[in-house]
């Protein structure tokens, strides 16, 4: 390709990308920086008064900082469902990729329908409720769990295939057991494609609104979704602080990005091409 | 499919190893992935097939047939909600396909500013769908909405974007696609990544051209990648509930329903049976259209 | 090292915090939990009623918590009263929304409370299960349905109340003539869209006496009662004739308070409790906003359709069923009336008995308040006199207010969906 070239499309590609994928987020940082009179106009301008740390105060105390519960509430939710995914997903995609047996036919089969099915909400209600895992922080950590496994699964057992068996063979004759040999031979091994499922479904579960909507609801519960959601009726006439809210629960997402760039390029295309 | 092959290739332990072997790989490290997938996915699913027949309070169910799957497709909102489903489904997934080939190829390319452009491209992948729909619905708002404003400048009135029943369900969508086009262009870009030199190499010294290399050799050796996007824009977007719900509830009215939004409305409204019975029809809808599509796209895969 | 650090500092931090919360812990507080929906003007309310009984109770605490409006928040208190996780206390509609939450296994029973002596009788039965047993308290003033007016356009174009319907459409001929918005539609707030059907019940009963009756046994129906088709009329009619305000689609609740009481819109079809909003955002134009019921089609019979107030119940699964009674009797008497005029203003006649109304009422009240004194000059809504209210009324609403459905479709598609509801509650002759 000539220079000019280059320079020309790289150009028009800028200028394009600045008026679709910026603009939005710049909308958003503007309207969370503006006074409440100025931001129910909704424009572009430049805030009069720039009150990003009043806005950022109103938006934190509201309603006994309900915003801080949500984000403490969001993180053990991430947190704990995530562990919980790497390791039992990758126990299964282990076992699944190493030894075929008549188990992993029907195994197989579960975790596709674990991904086309969509959840059926008022019998799991009702069974929450039987084994009285409803509105309880657990009981949401586990349907995280459920319903994240396939996808888990399946990255899991596409980069299993490429690590060797030979190692397995040298640590089983170093009289290594399965426990052993799966976490201290194999998990290590397993680090880039850890590092995908962490990141992938840390996003996920984050940014998850539907199921904390069905499952947990109850102020002392409450998601960073849900706060956004409650916030969009009580905060209709104050954009200022609704966009605030917006940029805030945008900040957790920006930094993994930010952190993990490489490797979620690297680990998302690698699981998804092959898978 | 590369790992039953790779799998059934790997040396045959020897038969006095055997049981050890297979011990290092024990049937019970199903177990607690099993467990929660039982109880939470399997078990409601299954609870569902009955509590579909139902009228059901949650405290009590009462059999009454098939009269909730009548009254469903009764509804004369649901052929709309059908109808709007697969055009959600097929018009983002179409999309992501076609703008995820484009960009990917641009931003392959040689040109200026391409780490800053991928960058871009997927950030919104990662952003609270909620917060996505909350800024576009005022974005899109007809009257005080920066779209219609910037589109006043040119001297044209733009549309109610999420207000005029002609182009809710198409305004969502698109908003569908700006979010997701990111992954789909990664998946994209992986896969002409690992399309090999030589094959350009040699077809360079056929005489043949750009626009040739892109037809002959691109385009037939994406379709892993294209496989992968389809199937998984169209399981997201015909069971797509967040981003409708953020920005229209379906609406105005019920032109932009989709299946999930009426089954959440009949559960809204405390029809438990009713929405079930939804849920059992939009599990069998994304059945249907899902297998045969990636069994036949599997199946040409492998006679090529 | 790090850890005895991280742990000595969390000790200290829990040693201060409880030296901080100490004078509370002295005694043996209570905690009651009180589930409100979102709407500024209750959340106002809930908080005055909070300060003036905590102030008069300093060993319980009230914990407000909200949840949306709307079919929303219907699906919030259907599901957690269902789940048994409902809080102490809450506050819901009365009325046929109340029917559908079962309340006999829900909610504890308070007919035999004292605080029930309060109650004017005329509110019992709306929140009466199938029992026969009563469920709560009024928590709020009465309302009327109907349109808001701002009182600056009448006066500027010379223009008088309209009686009958024709009257009505004729008002909105003269200020569309004189450029500005006629009448003014929200449907970014889909429940806005249901006053021109729900508020125009006096009509109805007037013309068929036995319609609530016929209806709640399955003999009446919307799509086949020309009295009660009208309602679905008027909203095709208004957005025919193109008297809206051009963002009525997108438009949400507050910008119809903004537009009625401004000035940039002649009516609003609303129930007054919004008056108390108006009061809160747009005090300087209070008085600019009056109120008059539906018109029909008959001017020498006019009347207002009135809504019960929302009530405040006790769920059975409640902790502490001596405190909450102690609040909901406090909101059952005239100390709660005083906290919700403080929080709000008079937005209309009180259930509760001995509670006055200050003496200088806005506008729109002075308005509503004829009506109840005139011999016959009120009716309830439907929802109030059956259990049985369409889930989907909304969204029809919107369709037809928005040219989507014609008016005799749109009456017809609500006849099926009163008849699901009508299903779920198991009621007789509906098979």
């Amino acid at each position: 390709m000539n220079h000019a070239r280059r320079y020309w499309v790289g150009g028009i590609a800028i200028v394009a990308s600045v008026v679709v994928f910026l603009v939005p987020f710049a909308f958003i940082i503007l309207m969370s920086m503006k006074d409440r009179k100025q931001a129910s106009l909704r424009n572009f301008d430049l805030p009069v008064n720039w009150q990003l740390w009043d806005n950022l105060v109103a938006v934190v105390q509201t309603r006994d900082y309900m915003l801080v519960t949500a984000f403490i509430n969001s993180t053990i939710l991430t947190v704990a469902s995530v562990t919980l995914l790497v390791i039992f997903g990758a126990m299964v995609g282990f076992v699944l990729q190493r030894r075929p047996s008549r188990w992993s036919g029907i195994a197989n089969f579960f975790v596709l329908a674990g991904l086309i099915i969509p959840p059926a909400v008022v019998p799991t209600i009702w069974v929450l409720q039987g084994i009285n895992l409803f509105k309880t922080m657990h009981g949401m950590i586990l349907i995280e769990v459920a319903y994240g496994l396939s996808f888990s699964v399946l990255l899991f057992r596409a980069f299993i295939a490429s690590v060797p068996r030979e190692l397995d063979e040298a640590a089983i004759i170093d009289g290594a057991g399965p426990l052993r040999l799966f976490f201290s031979v194999i998990l290590p091994l397993l680090r880039p494609v850890v590092i995908t499922v962490i990141v992938v479904q840390s996003v996920a579960i984050f940014n998850d609104f539907t199921n904390p909507l069905y499952y947990l609801p109850g102020k002392e519960n409450v998601t960073v979704q849900l706060t956004l959601y409650n916030f969009q009726s009580q905060f209709s006439t104050q954009f200022n602080l609704l966009f605030m809210n917006i940029l805030l629960i945008t900040i957790p997402p920006l930094l993994v990005y930010i952190f993990f760039n490489r490797q979620i390029v690297a680990g998302m295309t690698a699981g998804a091409v092959k898978g | 499919m590369s790992v039953a092959i790779e799998a059934s290739a790997a040396p045959r332990p020897a038969p006095d190893n055997l049981r050890r072997v297979k011990s290092a790989y024990p049937t019970w490290f199903f177990l607690p992935a099993a467990i929660i997938y039982g109880v939470l996915f399997l078990f409601p699913t299954i609870a569902s097939l009955f509590f579909s027949l139902t009228r059901w309070t949650l405290f009590e169910a009462q059999f009454i047939g098939l009269d909730n799957f009548a009254q469903f497709f009764r509804e004369p909102f649901l052929v709309k909600g059908l109808v709007n489903t697969l055009i959600y489904g097929f018009v983002t997934s179409g999309l992501k396909v076609v703008l995820g080939t484009l960009l990917a190829l641009l931003l392959t390319s040689d040109i200026i500013g391409r780490g800053y452009l991928r960058a871009v491209v997927f950030f919104p992948t990662l952003v609270s769908t909620i917060g996505v729909g909350i800024t576009f619905t005022v974005m899109m708002h007809p009257t005080n909405g920066i779209i219609n404003e910037a589109i006043s400048l040119f001297g044209i009135k733009g549309p109610g974007w999420l207000t005029d029943p002609r182009f809710a369900l198409l305004s969502v969508a698109l908003v569908d696609v700006w979010k997701g086009v990111g992954l789909a262009t990664l998946i994209y870009i992986a896969g002409i990544v690992s399309i090999p030199r030589d094959y350009f190499e040699a077809s360079k010294i056929d005489g043949a051209s750009a626009w040739q290399n892109f037809w002959e050799i691109t385009l037939p050796l994406l379709k892993p990648a294209t496989i992968t996007v389809v199937t998984l824009s169209l399981i997201g977007g015909l069971r797509s509930f967040d981003l409708i719900w953020a920005m229209t509830r379906g609406g105005p009215g019920f032109t932009s329903d989709v299946i999930a939004s009426v089954i959440y409305k009949q559960y809204q409204a405390g029809f438990y049976g009713l929405s079930t019975a939804g849920n059992v029809v939009l599990f069998v809808m994304v059945a249907i259209i899902i297998v045969p599509i990636s069994v036949f796209l599997n199946r040409r895969e492998v006679e090529e | 090292m790090t850890f005895l650090t991280s742990r000595r500092t969390l000790i200290a931090t829990v040693a201060a915090l409880s030296l901080l919360a100490g004078t509370g812990y002295a005694q043996a507080q209570v905690t009651l939990s009180y589930l409100i929906d979102d709407n500024p003007t209750n959340l106002a309310t809930a908080e005055a009623l909070k300060a003036a009984f905590e102030a008069e109770n300093p060993d319980i605490k009230i914990d407000i918590e909200t949840r949306p409006g709307g079919g929303e928040g219907d699906n919030i208190v259907k599901t957690r009263l269902a789940t048994g996780e409902m809080t102490d206390v809450f506050r819901y509609n009365a009325g046929s929304l109340f029917q559908a939450l079962n309340a006999p296994q829900t909610m504890m029973d308070l007919t035999d409370e004292p605080f029930q002596a309060n109650v004017i009788d005329s509110f019992k039965p709306v929140v009466t299960a199938t029992d026969g047993r009563v469920y709560g308290v009024p928590e709020e003033a009465s309302m009327g349905g109907g349109i808001l007016y701002n009182k600056k356009i009448y006066a500027e174009l010379g223009l008088s109340v309209p009686k009958s319907w024709a009257d009505f459409m004729a008002n909105n001929e003269k200020v569309k003539a004189a450029g500005k918005v006629p009448v003014i539609q929200t449907f970014g707030d889909t429940w806005t869209s249901q006053l021109f059907v729900l508020a125009d019940y006096y009509n109805v009963q007037a013309a068929v006496p036995t319609f609530a009756a016929d209806y709640t046994a399955g003999k009446a129906k919307y799509a086949t009662t020309p009295a009660a088709m009208a309602g679905f009329q008027y909203g095709e009619d208004v957005f025919k004739a193109g008297y809206l305000n051009e963002d009525f689609a997108a438009a949400v609740f507050d910008d119809g308070l903004r537009m009625v009481a401004t000035g940039e819109g002649a009516h609003y079809p609303m129930l007054t409790f919004a008056i108390g909003g108006i009061s809160q955002n747009y005090p300087e134009n209070l008085q600019d906003v009056g109120f008059f019921a539906i018109p029909g089609p008959d001017a020498s019979s006019n009347g207002l359709t009135v809504w019960m107030p929302a009530a405040v119940y006790i769920s059975k699964t409640t902790q502490h069923p001596e405190e909450a009674k102690k609040f909901v009797s406090f909101i059952a008497s005239t100390k709660g009336c005083d906290a919700r005029t403080s929080a709000n203003g008079a937005t209309g006649p009180y259930l509760i008995k001995g509670c006055e109304l200050p003496a200088d009422v806005p506008a729109a009240v002075a308005d509503l308040l004829p009506y109840f004194q005139t011999e016959g000059g009120t009716a309830p809504a439907l929802e109030f006199l059956s259990p049985i209210k369409g889930p989907a009324l909304e969204q029809i609403t919107v369709e037809v207010g928005s040219g989507i459905r014609p008016a005799a479709e749109a009456a017809a598609l609500y006849d099926e969906d009163v008849k699901k509801q009508a299903m779920q509650l198991g009621l007789p002759g509906w098979n």
